[in-house]
C-alpha cells in the first residue's frame, strides 16, 4: 500500500508505470490494490469466509445446544458474549455457523445463474434474430414476476429447504443475467471491430469467444457481484417466511425471524443477525463498485 | 468499364476485376438500391479513389467486395474476382483465408476499429498467426516491424499499448499496421482519414501512398473529400445512386468533368485557391434509393437535364481510353472538353 502511494505520487515514476505495457488482470490489480475502501470490503469479506469455514475453531459452544436456563442473555454474558437465543443457545456460534448457509444461499444463486444467464444472454446477442427472440421472450414472461415473488412461487411449490431456496433464488437471477448480457453483447457485436475481426478473416467462433466474449465478461460480472447483496437478503427473507432453510438450522434470515419474538427481552441480540447481513450486501455491493472501477481498461 | 479495357494492351491480369455489381438490401417495407451496376477493373500498383457523397454507395462497394453484409438482408448480383479468387462465388471458409490474407481493409473510424481489450501488438500477432500459422513469438516480431513501418514512435512501447492509450493518427497508423500484417494484395480504405485532424490527415495520405508504392499493393481508397481523392488516387470514379457516374486518371477528371454531377461536387468543394469563386451547393437531395428514378439518377438536380435524361439511365459513354462517363451529353459530343465545366461557373475572378 505505502509503496503504490509513493509510486502514484512521483510523477516520473508514474509516467515510467504508464509506460510499460501490462496485461490485464495484472492492471486490474494494480488498480484494486490502490483502492482502499475496496481492499478493506475484500478484508472484511474474507475475514467472515474464514471465519464461517472454519466455525468450529472460534468457538466453543455448540449451535444447536439450547437450555432454558440460559434463555435470551444478553450481549456481554460471561461465556456467551453475544448473549443467546429464545432456546438458549449461543448466540455467537450459531452466527458462525448461520453464516455458512447465508453465504452460500447468497453466493451459489448468482454463481449459477450468472453460468445460465450468462451462457443464454450472450448467444441470444450475438446470434440475433429467431434465437434472440426466443431466448428474450422467455426472458419476458420470468421478467413479469417481480423476483422476490417468483422465489416465494417456486419455494412455495417446491417446499421449503437449502437446495429448493438456492434453485428457485438461480431461477429468479437468470432473467436480469439474461438481459444485461444480452444488451451488452449486442452493443459489442455491432461494434466496428467485430466487422475488422470479420475483414481479416476471424472464423464466428473466434470472434465470439475472443473479442466478443473479452468485452463483455467485465460488464457482466461486475453485474452478477452486485447481484449477491440482494441474493442474500432474499435468502434471508425467504428463511424469514419459512420458505427458506427450517430450524433448526442456523441461518441469518432465519434466526431473525426466531428472535424477533425476543426482541422486547434483549433487542440488541435480536438484531444481530440482521446487522450481519447488511454488512455482507454492503460489503458485496462495495466490492463490486471497486471491481467496476477497476475492469473498465478506459478509465 | 471492362470492354474498355479490354482494347487496350495490358501486361498484366487486374488484380480486382468487378463485373456489373448490383447490391440490394432488403428491409421489412422497401427494398433499397444501394448498388446499381458498378463495373471495374483495378491493376496491381494503382489506387483507385472512389469520390461521392454520404449514401452514395461507396463503402457498400467496398463492403461488397469482402462479402462483408449481412447475408440475411442482402442481394448481391455480378462478378467479383480478387487475385484470382471468384468471391461471388465462395464458401465462408474459403473466404475466411482471403479476408485480410489477400484483401484487408481500414476503417474510418481507428477508436472502434480495434478491440478495447486487447493490445495493439496482440491484435496484430493474432492475425498474423491466422493466416500464417507461425509462432507468437515471430508474429510478434513481425507486428513490431510493422509498427515500425508506419513509423509509430517507440514501437516496441506502442506494441504493449491498448487503443485508448493512442490519439488518433497513431490508432489509424496501428490500424494500416494491422491491415498490412498479411501483406495484401488489395488495400480496401474507407474513408480513413475522415475521423482525424487536417494535420494528421495529410500525414497519413502520405504513409498510405508510400506504403502502397513501397509494397506495390492496389489501393481503393473511398472517400468524400475531393482534396484527398487528388492526393491519393492514380485514377478516380465518381458515384452516384450507387452507380459509377464518370471514371478517369485523376488529372483529367477534376480538370475537365465530363459529368454534370462531377462538375458540380467540384464547385462546392474548396479546393485550391478559391479567392473569388463561389461554392455553390448542389440544389436537391440526392434520390431516395428506395425508389430511383427511370432515367438518370441525377436529372432532378441537374442544370442540362433535358427531357430524354429522364427516360433511361444513359449508359457508360466512353470518352478516352479508361475515361468513361455517365451521360447523354458526352455520349452525343454535345460536350466540349476542352472547355472545363468548372469555369462556365466561376465569376469574375479578381
Amino acid at each position: 500500500m505505502e509503496d503504490s502511494a509513493t509510486l502514484a505520487a512521483d510523477p516520473a515514476m508514474a509516467l515510467k508505470r504508464a509506460q510499460q505495457g501490462k496485461s490485464y488482470w495484472r492492471r486490474v490489480w494494480e488498480r484494486l490494490r490502490e483502492d482502499k475502501v475496496t481492499l478493506a470490503v475484500i478484508a472484511v469479506l474474507g475475514m467472515l469466509l474464514i471465519m464461517v469455514v472454519f466455525a468450529p475453531w472460534f468457538t466453543i459452544h455448540d449451535p444447536y445446544a439450547g437450555s432454558v436456563l440460559r434463555r435470551l442473555k444478553p450481549v456481554g454474558t460471561p461465556g456467551h458474549w453475544l448473549g443467546t437465543d429464545e432456546v438458549g443457545r449461543d448466540l455467537w456460534s450459531r452466527m458462525l455457523y448461520g453464516g455458512r448457509l447465508s453465504l452460500l444461499a447468497g453466493v451459489a444463486p448468482v454463481f449459477l445463474a450468472l453460468l445460465i444467464g450468462g451462457f443464454l444472454g450472450i448467444l441470444a446477442g450475438y446470434a440475433g434474430g429467431l434465437l434472440n427472440s426466443a431466448v428474450m421472450r422467455l426472458t419476458d414472461v420470468l421478467y413479469a414476476f417481480p423476483s422476490i415473488l417468483l422465489a416465494i412461487a417456486i419455494t412455495g411449490i417446491l417446499g421449503a429447504g437449502l437446495q429448493n431456496t438456492i434453485l428457485a433464488l438461480t431461477i429468479s437471477f437468470i432473467p436480469p443475467i439474461i438481459r444485461i448480457s444480452e444488451s451488452v453483447t449486442t452493443q459489442v457485436r455491432h461494434l466496428d471491430f467485430v466487422e475488422a475481426a470479420r475483414a481479416s478473416g476471424a472464423r464466428r467462433l473466434t470472434i465470439m469467444r475472443y473479442h466478443i466474449l473479452s468485452n463483455v465478461l467485465g460488464p457482466i460480472l461486475v453485474y452478477a457481484t452486485s447481484l449477491i447483496s440482494i441474493c442474500i437478503i432474499l435468502a434471508a427473507g425467504l428463511s424469514f417466511l419459512g420458505l427458506g432453510v427450517t430450524p433448526p438450522s442456523a441461518e441469518w434470515g432465519l434466526m431473525l425471524n426466531n428472535l424477533r419474538q425476543g426482541i422486547w427481552a434483549s433487542p440488541l441480540v435480536a438484531a444481530l443477525p440482521g446487522v450481519m447481513i447488511f454488512i455482507t450486501s454492503m460489503c458485496f455491493n462495495l466490492m463490486s463498485d471497486g471491481l467496476r472501477q477497476a475492469m473498465d481498461v478506459r478509465l | 468499364m471492362s470492354q474498355v479495357l479490354a482494347n487496350l494492351p495490358r501486361a498484366t491480369e487486374p488484380v480486382v476485376s468487378v463485373e456489373d455489381l448490383h447490391v440490394r438490401f432488403l428491409l421489412r417495407e422497401a427494398t433499397v438500391a444501394a448498388i446499381n451496376g458498378v463495373s471495374f477493373d483495378l491493376e496491381a500498383g494503382q489506387v483507385l479513389g472512389i469520390l461521392g457523397e454520404s449514401g452514395s454507395g461507396k463503402s457498400v462497394t467496398l463492403r461488397s467486395l469482402m462479402r462483408l453484409l449481412p447475408p440475411a438482408r442482402t442481394r448481391t448480383e455480378g462478378r467479383i474476382r480478387i487475385a484470382g479468387h471468384e468471391i461471388t462465388a465462395m464458401d465462408e471458409t474459403a473466404l475466411r483465408h482471403v479476408r485480410g490474407a489477400k484483401v484487408a481493409m481500414i476503417f474510418q473510424e481507428p477508436m472502434v476499429a480495434l478491440d478495447p481489450v486487447f493490445t495493439i501488438g496482440v491484435q496484430i500477432a493474432e492475425t498474423i498467426v491466422r493466416h500464417e500459422g507461425i509462432s507468437y513469438s515471430a508474429a510478434n516480431q513481425r507486428a513490431l516491424e510493422l509498427l515500425e513501418m508506419v513509423q509509430i514512435p517507440s514501437a516496441a512501447r506502442r506494441l504493449k499499448s491498448y487503443p485508448h492509450e493512442m490519439s488518433g493518427g497513431m490508432r489509424q497508423r496501428a490500424m494500416i499496421a494491422l491491415a498490412l500484417s498479411c501483406r495484401p494484395t488489395v488495400l480496401l480504405a474507407d474513408e480513413p482519414t475522415t475521423a482525424l485532424d487536417v494535420t494528421v490527415q495529410i500525414q497519413i495520405i502520405l504513409l498510405l501512398r508510400q506504403l502502397q508504392q513501397e509494397l506495390g499493393m492496389a489501393v481503393i481508397f473511398v472517400t468524400h473529400d475531393v482534396g484527398v481523392a487528388i492526393e491519393v488516387a492514380d485514377r478516380i470514379a465518381v458515384m452516384y445512386a450507387g452507380r459509377f457516374v464518370e471514371v478517369g486518371p485523376t488529372e483529367k477528371v477534376i480538370d475537365t468533368p465530363a459529368h454534370p454531377y462531377t462538375a458540380a461536387l467540384l464547385t462546392s468543394t474548396v479546393l485550391g485557391s478559391t479567392f473569388g469563386r463561389r461554392l455553390e451547393a448542389i440544389p436537391g437531395t440526392p434520390p431516395d434509393l428506395r425508389a430511383l428514378p427511370a432515367g438518370c439518377s441525377f436529372a432532378p438536380r441537374c442544370r442540362h437535364a433535358q427531357d430524354r435524361c429522364r427516360v433511361h439511365m444513359p449508359p457508360e459513354a466512353v470518352l478516352a481510353p479508361g475515361r468513361i462517363t455517365r451521360c447523354v451529353r458526352v455520349a452525343d459530343g454535345e460536350l466540349d472538353l476542352g472547355s472545363p465545366n468548372l469555369s462556365e461557373r466561376s465569376i469574375a475572378k479578381p
